[in-house]
Protein backbone atom coordinates (compact mmCIF):
# COMPACT_ATOMS: atom_id res chain seq x y z
CA UNK A 1 0.00 0.00 0.00
CA UNK A 2 0.91 3.69 -0.56
CA UNK A 3 1.62 6.13 2.66
CA UNK A 4 1.41 9.66 2.32
CA UNK A 5 2.46 12.23 4.13
CA UNK A 6 1.77 15.72 4.72
CA UNK A 7 2.76 19.21 6.68
CA UNK A 8 4.71 18.37 9.26
CA UNK A 9 4.45 15.04 9.28
CA UNK A 10 5.73 15.01 6.23
CA UNK A 11 8.63 17.00 7.03
CA UNK A 12 9.52 14.80 10.38
CA UNK A 13 9.17 11.62 8.16
CA UNK A 14 11.61 13.34 5.00
CA UNK A 15 9.09 11.97 2.60
CA UNK A 16 6.27 12.81 0.90
CA UNK A 17 4.89 9.49 0.19
CA UNK A 18 6.69 5.78 -0.18
CA UNK A 19 5.57 1.78 -0.63
CA UNK A 20 4.77 -0.08 2.26
CA UNK A 21 4.44 -4.15 3.14
CA UNK A 22 3.87 -4.39 6.39
CA UNK A 23 3.25 -7.62 8.44
CA UNK A 24 0.45 -9.34 8.78
CA UNK A 25 0.18 -8.22 12.60
CA UNK A 26 -0.56 -4.92 11.73
CA UNK A 27 -4.40 -4.70 11.35
CA UNK A 28 -5.43 -1.36 12.21
CA UNK A 29 -3.89 2.39 11.66
CA UNK A 30 -3.33 2.54 15.76
CA UNK A 31 -1.02 -0.62 14.77
CA UNK A 32 0.28 0.77 11.63
CA UNK A 33 1.29 4.04 13.20
CA UNK A 34 3.19 1.67 16.02
CA UNK A 35 4.61 -0.12 13.34
CA UNK A 36 5.59 2.95 11.40
CA UNK A 37 7.37 4.77 14.92
CA UNK A 38 9.76 1.70 14.91
CA UNK A 39 11.12 2.55 11.51
CA UNK A 40 13.50 5.22 13.01
CA UNK A 41 14.00 8.96 14.44
CA UNK A 42 11.89 10.65 11.75
CA UNK A 43 9.03 8.42 12.61
CA UNK A 44 9.39 8.24 16.36
CA UNK A 45 9.08 12.07 15.96
CA UNK A 46 6.16 12.71 13.23
CA UNK A 47 4.43 10.51 15.07
CA UNK A 48 5.60 11.07 18.91
CA UNK A 49 1.98 11.97 19.87
CA UNK A 50 -0.56 9.80 17.80
CA UNK A 51 -3.63 11.14 19.08
CA UNK A 52 -2.70 14.45 17.25
CA UNK A 53 -2.29 12.49 13.79
CA UNK A 54 -5.15 12.76 11.29
CA UNK A 55 -5.66 9.60 8.73
CA UNK A 56 -7.13 9.22 5.97
CA UNK A 57 -7.84 5.86 3.70
CA UNK A 58 -8.45 6.12 0.46
CA UNK A 59 -8.97 10.09 0.61
CA UNK A 60 -11.64 9.47 3.97
CA UNK A 61 -11.02 10.42 7.06
CA UNK A 62 -10.82 7.70 9.42
CA UNK A 63 -10.21 6.69 12.93
CA UNK A 64 -7.09 4.64 14.80
CA UNK A 65 -9.69 1.55 15.39
CA UNK A 66 -10.10 1.39 11.46
CA UNK A 67 -9.07 -1.54 9.64
CA UNK A 68 -6.17 -1.01 6.90
CA UNK A 69 -7.08 -4.32 4.90
CA UNK A 70 -7.79 -3.46 1.49
CA UNK A 71 -6.38 0.36 1.60
CA UNK A 72 -4.73 1.40 -1.41
CA UNK A 73 -3.55 5.24 0.11
CA UNK A 74 -3.08 5.74 3.47
CA UNK A 75 -2.18 9.37 4.15
CA UNK A 76 -1.14 10.95 7.94
CA UNK A 77 -1.41 14.52 8.38
CA UNK A 78 -1.82 17.58 11.04
CA UNK A 79 -4.96 18.83 12.05
CA UNK A 80 -6.08 20.91 9.29
CA UNK A 81 -5.78 24.64 9.13
CA UNK A 82 -7.17 25.21 5.65
CA UNK A 83 -10.39 27.92 4.94
CA UNK B 1 -28.38 22.98 -8.34
CA UNK B 2 -24.94 24.68 -9.75
CA UNK B 3 -22.14 23.02 -8.17
CA UNK B 4 -18.49 24.41 -9.25
CA UNK B 5 -15.78 22.98 -7.02
CA UNK B 6 -12.42 24.28 -7.64
CA UNK B 7 -8.77 24.19 -6.15
CA UNK B 8 -6.13 26.87 -7.46
CA UNK B 9 -2.91 28.55 -7.15
CA UNK B 10 -3.92 31.52 -8.90
CA UNK B 11 -6.33 34.15 -7.18
CA UNK B 12 -10.08 34.63 -8.17
CA UNK B 13 -12.97 37.34 -8.28
CA UNK B 14 -15.25 36.71 -5.51
CA UNK B 15 -17.74 39.07 -7.40
CA UNK B 16 -17.51 37.53 -11.15
CA UNK B 17 -17.84 33.94 -9.23
CA UNK B 18 -21.07 35.09 -7.56
CA UNK B 19 -22.08 36.82 -10.70
CA UNK B 20 -21.48 33.95 -12.48
CA UNK B 21 -23.94 31.21 -10.30
CA UNK B 22 -26.87 33.72 -10.63
CA UNK B 23 -26.50 34.35 -14.21
CA UNK B 24 -29.58 33.97 -16.30
CA UNK B 25 -31.10 32.54 -12.71
CA UNK B 26 -34.89 34.08 -11.44
CA UNK B 27 -35.61 31.14 -9.18
CA UNK B 28 -32.74 32.49 -6.80
CA UNK B 29 -33.20 35.14 -4.29
CA UNK B 30 -30.63 35.63 -1.89
CA UNK B 31 -26.65 34.58 -2.78
CA UNK B 32 -24.57 34.87 0.26
CA UNK B 33 -20.50 35.24 -0.40
CA UNK B 34 -18.03 34.54 2.18
CA UNK B 35 -14.23 35.02 0.87
CA UNK B 36 -10.89 34.64 3.11
CA UNK B 37 -8.00 36.83 3.23
CA UNK B 38 -4.36 36.36 4.33
CA UNK B 39 -3.95 39.16 7.28
CA UNK B 40 -0.63 40.80 7.41
CA UNK B 41 -0.14 38.80 11.19
CA UNK B 42 -0.73 35.42 13.18
CA UNK B 43 -1.16 35.65 16.73
CA UNK B 44 0.06 39.17 17.22
CA UNK B 45 3.04 39.23 15.02
CA UNK B 46 3.60 40.51 11.46
CA UNK B 47 4.04 38.02 8.75
CA UNK B 48 5.66 37.87 5.11
CA UNK B 49 3.38 35.16 3.52
CA UNK B 50 1.47 32.28 4.17
CA UNK B 51 1.81 28.96 2.04
CA UNK B 52 -0.81 26.09 2.16
CA UNK B 53 0.05 22.89 1.41
CA UNK B 54 -3.16 20.62 0.24
CA UNK B 55 -3.67 16.53 -0.35
CA UNK B 56 -5.23 17.64 -3.92
CA UNK B 57 -7.19 14.31 -4.54
CA UNK B 58 -8.93 14.07 -0.60
CA UNK B 59 -9.37 17.83 -0.73
CA UNK B 60 -11.62 17.40 -3.62
CA UNK B 61 -13.32 14.94 -2.83
CA UNK B 62 -13.38 16.13 0.75
CA UNK B 63 -15.41 19.44 -0.08
CA UNK B 64 -17.84 17.55 -2.75
CA UNK B 65 -19.19 15.57 0.20
CA UNK B 66 -19.57 18.51 2.54
CA UNK B 67 -21.60 20.54 -0.55
CA UNK B 68 -23.87 17.02 -1.09
CA UNK B 69 -24.19 17.27 3.03
CA UNK B 70 -25.17 21.26 2.44
CA UNK B 71 -27.41 19.98 -0.09
CA UNK B 72 -29.68 17.79 1.99
CA UNK B 73 -30.28 20.04 4.74
CA UNK B 74 -30.82 23.25 2.87
CA UNK B 75 -33.05 24.30 -0.21
CA UNK B 76 -29.83 25.26 -2.19
CA UNK B 77 -30.00 26.40 -5.65
CA UNK B 78 -26.06 26.80 -6.37
CA UNK B 79 -22.57 26.64 -4.67
CA UNK B 80 -19.26 27.18 -5.36
CA UNK B 81 -16.52 26.70 -3.21
CA UNK B 82 -12.75 27.61 -4.36
CA UNK B 83 -10.01 27.38 -2.73
CA UNK B 84 -5.87 27.86 -2.98
CA UNK B 85 -3.07 26.61 -2.63
CA UNK B 86 0.58 27.59 -2.80
CA UNK B 87 1.90 30.72 -1.91
CA UNK B 88 -0.24 33.68 -0.91
CA UNK B 89 0.44 37.60 0.44
CA UNK B 90 -1.17 39.72 3.05
CA UNK B 91 -4.43 41.13 1.56
CA UNK B 92 -5.01 38.20 -0.69
CA UNK B 93 -7.93 35.75 -1.30
CA UNK B 94 -7.66 32.39 -0.06
CA UNK B 95 -11.31 30.83 -0.01
CA UNK B 96 -14.62 31.58 -1.63
CA UNK B 97 -17.71 30.55 -0.69
CA UNK B 98 -20.79 31.18 -2.52
CA UNK B 99 -24.22 29.95 -1.49
CA UNK B 100 -27.60 30.54 -3.33
CA UNK B 101 -30.97 29.82 -2.43
CA UNK B 102 -34.51 31.42 -2.87
CA UNK B 103 -34.44 32.64 0.53
CA UNK B 104 -31.29 34.03 2.88
CA UNK B 105 -32.04 31.79 5.64
CA UNK B 106 -30.35 28.46 4.18
CA UNK B 107 -27.70 30.54 2.15
CA UNK B 108 -26.72 31.75 5.63
CA UNK B 109 -26.86 28.61 7.27
CA UNK B 110 -25.09 26.97 4.66
CA UNK B 111 -22.09 28.81 3.97
CA UNK B 112 -21.61 28.96 7.04
CA UNK B 113 -21.61 24.99 7.26
CA UNK B 114 -19.32 24.85 4.94
CA UNK B 115 -16.82 27.26 6.18
CA UNK B 116 -16.68 25.62 9.70
CA UNK B 117 -16.05 22.28 7.97
CA UNK B 118 -13.43 23.52 5.60
CA UNK B 119 -11.80 24.99 8.20
CA UNK B 120 -11.51 21.47 10.25
CA UNK B 121 -11.68 18.35 7.59
CA UNK B 122 -10.63 19.62 4.78
CA UNK B 123 -6.75 18.80 4.08
CA UNK B 124 -5.27 21.83 3.72
CA UNK B 125 -1.94 23.07 5.99
CA UNK B 126 -1.37 26.77 6.59
CA UNK B 127 2.13 27.35 6.78
CA UNK B 128 3.56 31.14 7.70
CA UNK B 129 6.73 32.65 6.39
CA UNK B 130 7.75 35.24 9.15
CA UNK B 131 9.18 38.66 8.87
CA UNK B 132 13.09 38.86 9.20
CA UNK B 133 16.02 40.49 8.03
CA UNK B 134 17.54 37.20 7.46
CA UNK B 135 18.28 36.01 3.66
CA UNK B 136 16.76 32.75 5.02
CA UNK B 137 13.43 32.15 5.00
CA UNK B 138 11.29 30.91 8.45
CA UNK B 139 8.51 28.83 8.21
CA UNK B 140 6.18 27.81 10.22
CA UNK B 141 3.28 25.63 10.47
CA UNK B 142 -0.05 27.29 11.86
CA UNK B 143 -1.36 25.37 14.54
CA UNK B 144 -5.34 24.32 14.52
CA UNK B 145 -7.59 26.51 16.59
CA UNK B 146 -10.31 24.24 19.30
CA UNK B 147 -12.67 27.02 18.08
CA UNK B 148 -12.76 26.45 14.67
CA UNK B 149 -13.42 22.86 16.20
CA UNK B 150 -16.11 23.76 18.41
CA UNK B 151 -17.39 25.70 15.04
CA UNK B 152 -17.84 22.57 13.20
CA UNK B 153 -19.25 20.62 16.00
CA UNK B 154 -22.16 22.56 16.39
CA UNK B 155 -23.77 21.28 13.32
CA UNK B 156 -23.24 17.92 14.50
CA UNK B 157 -25.78 18.19 16.72
CA UNK B 158 -29.02 16.54 15.45
CA UNK B 159 -31.62 18.48 13.48
CA UNK B 160 -35.01 19.63 16.27
CA UNK B 161 -37.30 17.40 15.46
CA UNK B 162 -41.27 17.87 15.45
CA UNK B 163 -41.98 14.89 16.79
CA UNK B 164 -43.77 14.50 20.22
CA UNK B 165 -42.37 12.79 22.92
CA UNK B 166 -43.58 9.60 23.86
Amino acid sequence: MKLLYFAWVRERIGLTEEEIDPPAGVATVGELVAWLTQRGEGYAYAFENPRVIRTAIDRNHVRADTRIEGAHEIAFFPPMTGG
Amino acid sequence: MTTTIRLQGEAFDAGAEAALLTRGRTDIGAVVTFTGLCRADENGEPIAALTLEHYPDMAEAEIARHVEEARARWPLLGVTVIHRYGRIAPGEVIVLVVTASSHREAAFAAASFLMDYLKTRAPFWKQVEKVSGKTSIEKTWVDAKATDDAAAERWSAPPPRREAAK
